[in-house]
């Protein structure tokens, strides 16, 4: 057994975690208000955005800004085909069209490494909301649309079964040998070339992939929203989101990215509501620090606060 | 019989030749060597057998087929193995790991992880790194990075494996098992094209010796021949 593979011991308190939580999470609307399950949906959207970011940008080390061109692409999907198809299709076609702009994007950027893909994949997404601001005022003649609505309960089912989507794919990438061809561009891409490893399909393919549940992800959101326009659908903070959790989480681990992603959105939504005037400052300070003393994130953090138990009851006996 | 032939390559990096019209030439289960001073284009010669760099002209065959301006994947896959000067390790993956990647995706038919798994266990065995599987590879001495380079290497089980100077940086006695190692290799069947800065090594184990010296191959033949060659005694003297 080798790393690339998630230990058994881990794997199996993994799925034992993932089941718990699902059926709490299934039966919650039961049971709760429903204000809460509009943070619960929150919640699962940045899951969602975490962990899709992740599944490429954590292995490859390519660290990509593009995330809100592709969820405010599927937000765009749903305002365009909201009324017209079932939930369930145009959700899957926001994420297709967003896996299209990521080929493309993909063929444009990935030969940058470094700060170059970083600065043009944020260049890019700003340009998608620049073109479309353009676009909705000189062609369709409206700065903003109005979108169809849909029931809050629907909406958090339809977010909760993406993001068990997208566990589900990230944790099979990293299991698979797809998983440890990634690991091995992050790790020197030049040797992984050299080792058989078609490197530019594969991070095209990837990067695909990751902004296909982005996009999906953008779809459902769109539809909690009444109105949208470019500046709302393609926000940069969406971009900038996904890396700041999977950091802050621990950029390592799938429970990592989950773990930073839930942390991070209630903390931003109880700062928002118990400090509106410096909510941003105080959220900037906590990322800061965390950033600045705990280089592996929360998961870090745990995993030393369990290790030194261990070390401490075997010191006792 | 011919396996991997270069027919006037050249490699231009702006106004500089760096490979200035080559030919070579490895037979089947020779072992040749690549010698000539620092800057002389000998990286650069790998570089474009392995398809890290393309020719600017020139003819580069792999069993007689053309594998002129493939990309390193597809060379790795059809069996050309190369090592790194400077080894490019997965720093932090686990030496085992390491090979994995290589015995997975280098060659040409899809292998099962269970399979690849063993190889690569075997190539570690090989280069004496058992021992070392689970470390990092960062962890590693010299001597070990360079063994875990060509274990990498063969783990891709390749008919021609292309060394980089392995020997350097290494101590006389770990010299002495590096020569050790690759006389096994060729043992092997597989085909050696080595650059080699340890004149010594190269003059006991190649079958022919190419000389390169600013881009050009300024002598061919073998170790014997090479040794007595004025123009060659001249550079390295002059060097
Ligand atoms: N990628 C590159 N870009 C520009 N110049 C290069 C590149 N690679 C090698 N060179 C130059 O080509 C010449 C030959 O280099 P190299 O093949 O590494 O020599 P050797 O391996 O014989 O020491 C040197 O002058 C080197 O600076
Ligand atoms: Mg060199």
């Amino acid at each position: 057994m080798h790393s690339f593979r998630v230990t058994s011991n881990k794997k199996a308190l993994f799925l034992a975690l993932l089941i718990v939580i699902l059926i709490f999470a299934a039966t919650m609307p039961l049971y709760i208000q429903p204000y809460i399950i509009i943070s619960l949906t929150s919640i699962f959207m940045y899951i969602v955005l975490t962990v899709s970011w992740a599944i490429f940008s954590a292995p490859t080390r390519y660290i990509s800004l593009a995330s809100a061109s592709f969820f405010g692409t599927g937000i765009y999907v749903w305002a365009i085909l909201g009324s017209a198809l079932p939930l369930p299709i145009v959700v899957g076609i926001g994420g297709l069209v967003s896996s299209l702009l990521a080929l493309l994007t993909g063929l444009l950027t990935l030969r940058l490494r470094g700060l170059y893909f970083i600065i043009f994949t944020f260049g890019f997404s700003e340009f998608v909301r620049h073109s479309s601001q353009w676009w909705e005022i000189n062609i369709s003649g409206t700065e903003g649309r109005w979108v169809v609505g849909v029931d809050h309960t629907i909406i958090y089912y339809a977010m909760l079964i993406l993001a068990f989507l997208t566990l589900i794919t990230a944790y099979a990438i990293r299991r698979s040998r797809f998983g440890l061809a990634l690991q091995s561009i992050g790790q020197f891409e030049e040797a992984a070339a050299h080792a058989g490893i078609n490197v530019t399909a594969m991070k095209i393919m990837t990067f695909a992939i990751s902004a296909f549940f982005m996009g999906a992800a953008g779809a459902i959101m769109a539809t909690r929203w009444s109105y949208i326009d470019p500046s709302i659908a393609f926000s940069p903070l969406i971009s900038f989101m996904p890396v700041l959790m999977a950091i802050f989480g621990g950029i390592g681990q799938l429970y990592g990215h989950i773990l930073g992603a839930g942390v991070l959105t209630i903390l931003a939504e109880v700062l928002l509501t118990e400090f509106p005037y410096y909510y941003m400052l105080l959220f900037g300070l906590i990322l800061l620090a965390v950033i600045l003393f705990l280089p592996h994130g929360l998961v870090g953090l745990m995993e030393k606060w369990w290790k030194g138990g261990l070390a401490g009851k075997h010191a006792n006996t | 019989m011919r396996i991997l032939d270069g027919e006037g390559v050249r490699k231009n990096f702006g106004g500089l030749a760096a490979v200035a019209g080559v030919d070579f030439c490895i037979n089947q289960g020779e072992i040749v060597g690549l010698i000539g001073p620092n800057g002389a284009g000998k990286t650069t010669i790998f570089n474009l057998i392995s398809g890290a760099l393309n020719p600017s002209s020139g003819q580069i065959r792999f069993n007689g087929e053309s594998i002129t301006g493939l990309k390193p994947y597809q060379i790795c896959k059809r069996g050309v193995a190369r090592t790194f000067q400077s080894a490019k390790l997965f720093a932090d993956m686990t030496v085992i790991n390491n090979v994995l990647v290589w015995s997975l995706f280098g060659k040409s038919a899809r292998t099962p992880v269970a399979d690849a798994e063993m190889e690569a266990r075997e190539a570690l065995a090989f280069v004496g790194l058992s021992e070392k599987e689970e470390l990092p590879a960062k962890d590693l001495g010299i001597a070990a990075q360079k063994r875990l380079e060509i274990a990498r290497a063969l783990a891709t089980k390749p008919q021609v494996i292309l060394l980089d100077e392995v020997m350097a940086g290494l101590n006389p006695t770990e010299v002495t098992q590096a020569i050790e190692l690759i006389k096994q290799i060729w043992n092997k069947g597989i085909s050696v094209f080595m650059i080699e800065h340890v004149m010594k090594a190269v003059m006991g184990m190649a079958d022919r010796v190419i000389v390169l010296h600013h881009g050009e191959k300024l002598a061919e033949g073998t170790p014997e021949a090479i040794a007595k060659n004025r123009k060659v005694v001249e550079v390295y003297l002059g060097e």
